[in-house]
């Protein structure tokens, strides 16, 4: 498919054009890793510079930019100073923890979210429908990081769930069923507020988009030729409304990796977003640049599956080609 | 209820959270750095009423708390006595003074970064849609190249090029200008939009027929319409704003100590001992709910006249 290669090579570019601007940005940053450094008095001048040449952050900026491509297509992107390891194997072991809860996070929201939506949509001025956008309202004016920390404040106050952290002590002893109980139920508060986060937006998308085909003349001509109202509703009316739904499916898979940020810090849970917080203080530019490019190509990732999908759901936008 | 009236009761609603924040300085009891030293991690203050007058309980004495007490306040007790009406940090500051100072702050900052972006995403998406050509390619491109980017990195990284000590003014509008300047693209894509199709309309060609300038059409004819999509989008950012500086002051990148924000208030609130024993310290993001609610509905009412 001619399309997909083009976006393809589109993508492709973007990215590359990221990294040298994000390389650029880092480069201009005020600050290195060994900044930090040259403030302690007991460290001489000499020795910050030698620590510098040996981790190569003296080079001109053009071999610096050229060592990092070297890198990334070696598939280890770079070295991380902090950690003194290369930037990789630090990041697989954190993608899995961020994924785990994006991932349930995003099933959660979709599974309430759409079915909300619908039924809001065919109730449409009546007190559920009424009830239940008021609360959607009063959702979206909580904000994630004061959610969390109010459940942290109930979790420690009354014991029911544990207060940040991803593994109890003792994990290690415990059988691989208690294991995975133990991780589940740490993941019950960020999922909660990750899902609070998100279910009032798609709630409002769902019911706006099956409102619109609702207004349709062919939705009108099905209701009059007395089709019934639920196979109206699902079979008709849902997937003309498929189409902005697929859009913010490909968002939603796009920021995996980055919608948790803040959630992960505030709960204390392992994943990316520590670990970039704590790269972007101590200016540990090789995980900074790894973590931005990953969730860039997430992004982009997401979007072209929605592209796609929308193309095998939608006959409609077929007619363009 | 019609539009005009939901607007109305909405604009109210949201003028009345709003101006305790505004008057900060003549609601809270205390300026927002006074420590209070003897007095580290109080809990709120127990006010009770006796005959109708409000007394308030320090230290096993009561005191009664005055309207106007002189000092140009809104309410206080008289010297010895104290009063919290959300206990106090470990310094010993009043939460509740300065969660209406960090209120003005948050709320500033809000207002000041959206209108950063609709003036930046004003330009843009005037020259890239009457313009078009190569500043219109570039722009789009541009903006494509900002939106691959998780927000927050580029709000770090732009942080990252500023000097680490900057004085209290600074720390308060450098947050505002990044926030602000992140986020020029969606506006200008909207605006953009609207300059296309404003373009051939019959009365801007008309225009154009009788010889009018570039200058004169933009600022008599396609300004004019980009208004309504302006004043949407400005309800929308300002809650969006209010929340990323929240998020960048909580991690310690955004407004700095002794200058409060909601969000770096939140930063000790968050801390464990704080959850045992400090629940009061959460009231900075109570606060912040009604806020942002008004701005909230008031986007959606405005959204929402678009279809009709």
């Amino acid at each position: 498919m001619k399309y997909l290669g083009w976006r393809l090579l589109h993508g492709v570019g973007l990215l590359a054009l990221l990294s040298l601007l994000s390389f650029m940005l880092s480069q201009v940053a005020s600050g290195d890793f060994y900044s930090q450094l040259r403030n302690d008095p007991r460290i001489s001048p000499e020795t910050v510079a030698a620590l510098r040449a040996q981790a190569g952050i003296d080079r001109p900026f053009p071999i610096r930019y050229a060592a990092w491509i070297v890198a990334v297509s070696r598939g280890d992107f770079g070295y991380s100073l902090a950690y003194h390891r290369p930037v990789a194997p630090l990041l697989e072991e954190r993608i899995g923890a961020t994924l785990i809860l994006t991932g349930a996070a995003t099933l959660t929201t979709w599974l309430i979210a759409v079915p909300l939506g619908i039924w809001s949509a065919a109730r449409r001025g009546k007190w559920g429908d009424r009830v239940s956008t008021v609360a959607v309202s009063l959702v979206l004016a909580v904000p994630d990081l004061v959610l969390a920390i109010a459940l942290l404040v109930l979790s420690v106050q009354t014991g029911w769930l544990p207060a940040g952290g991803k593994i109890s002590r003792g994990y290690a002893q415990m059988g691989s069923i208690q294991q995975l109980r133990d991780v589940a139920w740490h993941m019950v508060l960020p999922v909660t507020v990750l899902v609070a986060g998100s279910t009032p937006v798609l709630i409002r998308h769902t019911r706006a988009s099956i409102l619109e085909v609702m207004e349709a003349p062919f939705a009108m001509s099905a209701r009059a030729q007395g089709i019934p109202r639920r196979r109206l509703l699902y079979r008709h009316l849902l997937p003309a409304a498929l189409n902005p739904l697929i859009s913010l499916l490909g968002l939603s898979l796009g920021s995996l990796l980055s919608a948790s940020l803040l959630v992960e810090i505030v709960t204390g849970w392992p994943g990316l977003g520590p670990l970039f917080l704590e790269a972007v203080m101590a200016r540990d530019f090789a995980v900074v640049l790894a973590v931005v490019m990953l969730s860039a190509a997430f992004l982009f990732i997401g979007n072209l599956v929605a592209d796609l999908l929308l193309y095998r759901f939608d006959p409609r936008i077929r007619t363009v080609d | 209820m019609n539009r005009r009236w939901r607007i109305g009761l909405t604009s109210i609603f949201i003028a009345l959270v709003v101006a305790p924040l505004l008057l900060a300085g003549f609601v809270a009891p205390y300026p927002y750095a006074e420590q209070h030293r003897e007095y580290p991690y109080a809990p709120p203050a127990a006010v009770r009423f006796v005959k109708a007058r409000p007394f308030v309980e320090v230290g096993g004495r009561w005191c009664e708390v005055r309207l106007l007490p002189g000092n140009g306040r809104l309410f206080g007790v008289a010297a010895p006595c104290v009063i919290f009406l959300s206990g106090t940090d470990g310094n010993g500051r009043d939460v509740f003074s300065r969660l209406l100072y960090g209120g003005r702050i948050s709320l500033m900052t809000g207002l000041l970064s959206a209108f950063l972006s609709l003036a930046l995403g004003l330009a843009a998406g005037v020259v890239a849609g009457y313009f078009g050509g190569w500043p219109d390619w570039l722009l789009m491109r541009g903006g494509e190249l900002v939106m691959a980017l998780p927000w927050l990195y580029l709000l770090l990284a732009t942080r990252a090029l500023l000097p680490l000590h900057i004085s209290a003014v600074e720390a308060f509008v450098w947050p505002a200008a990044i926030i602000g300047a992140v986020g020029w693209v969606r506006p200008a894509r909207l605006i953009r939009g609207v300059v296309l199709s404003g373009k051939e309309r019959g009365f801007v060609l008309a225009a154009r027929g009788f010889g009018a300038g570039h200058a004169y059409l933009i600022r008599r004819h396609l300004l004019p319409l980009t208004g309504s999509v302006v004043v949407t989008q400005a309800t929308v950012l300002i809650p969006l704003y209010m929340l990323a500086e929240m998020s960048l002051s909580f991690l310690g990148l955004g407004v700095e100590e002794p200058m409060p924000s909601w969000g770096n208030m939140l930063t000790e609130a968050s801390h464990y001992h704080a959850l045992i024993l400090h629940r009061w310290l959460l009231a900075p993001g109570v606060a912040a709910i009604p806020v942002l609610l008004g701005f909230l509905l008031l986007a959606d009412i405005l959204l929402d006249g678009r279809h009709d």
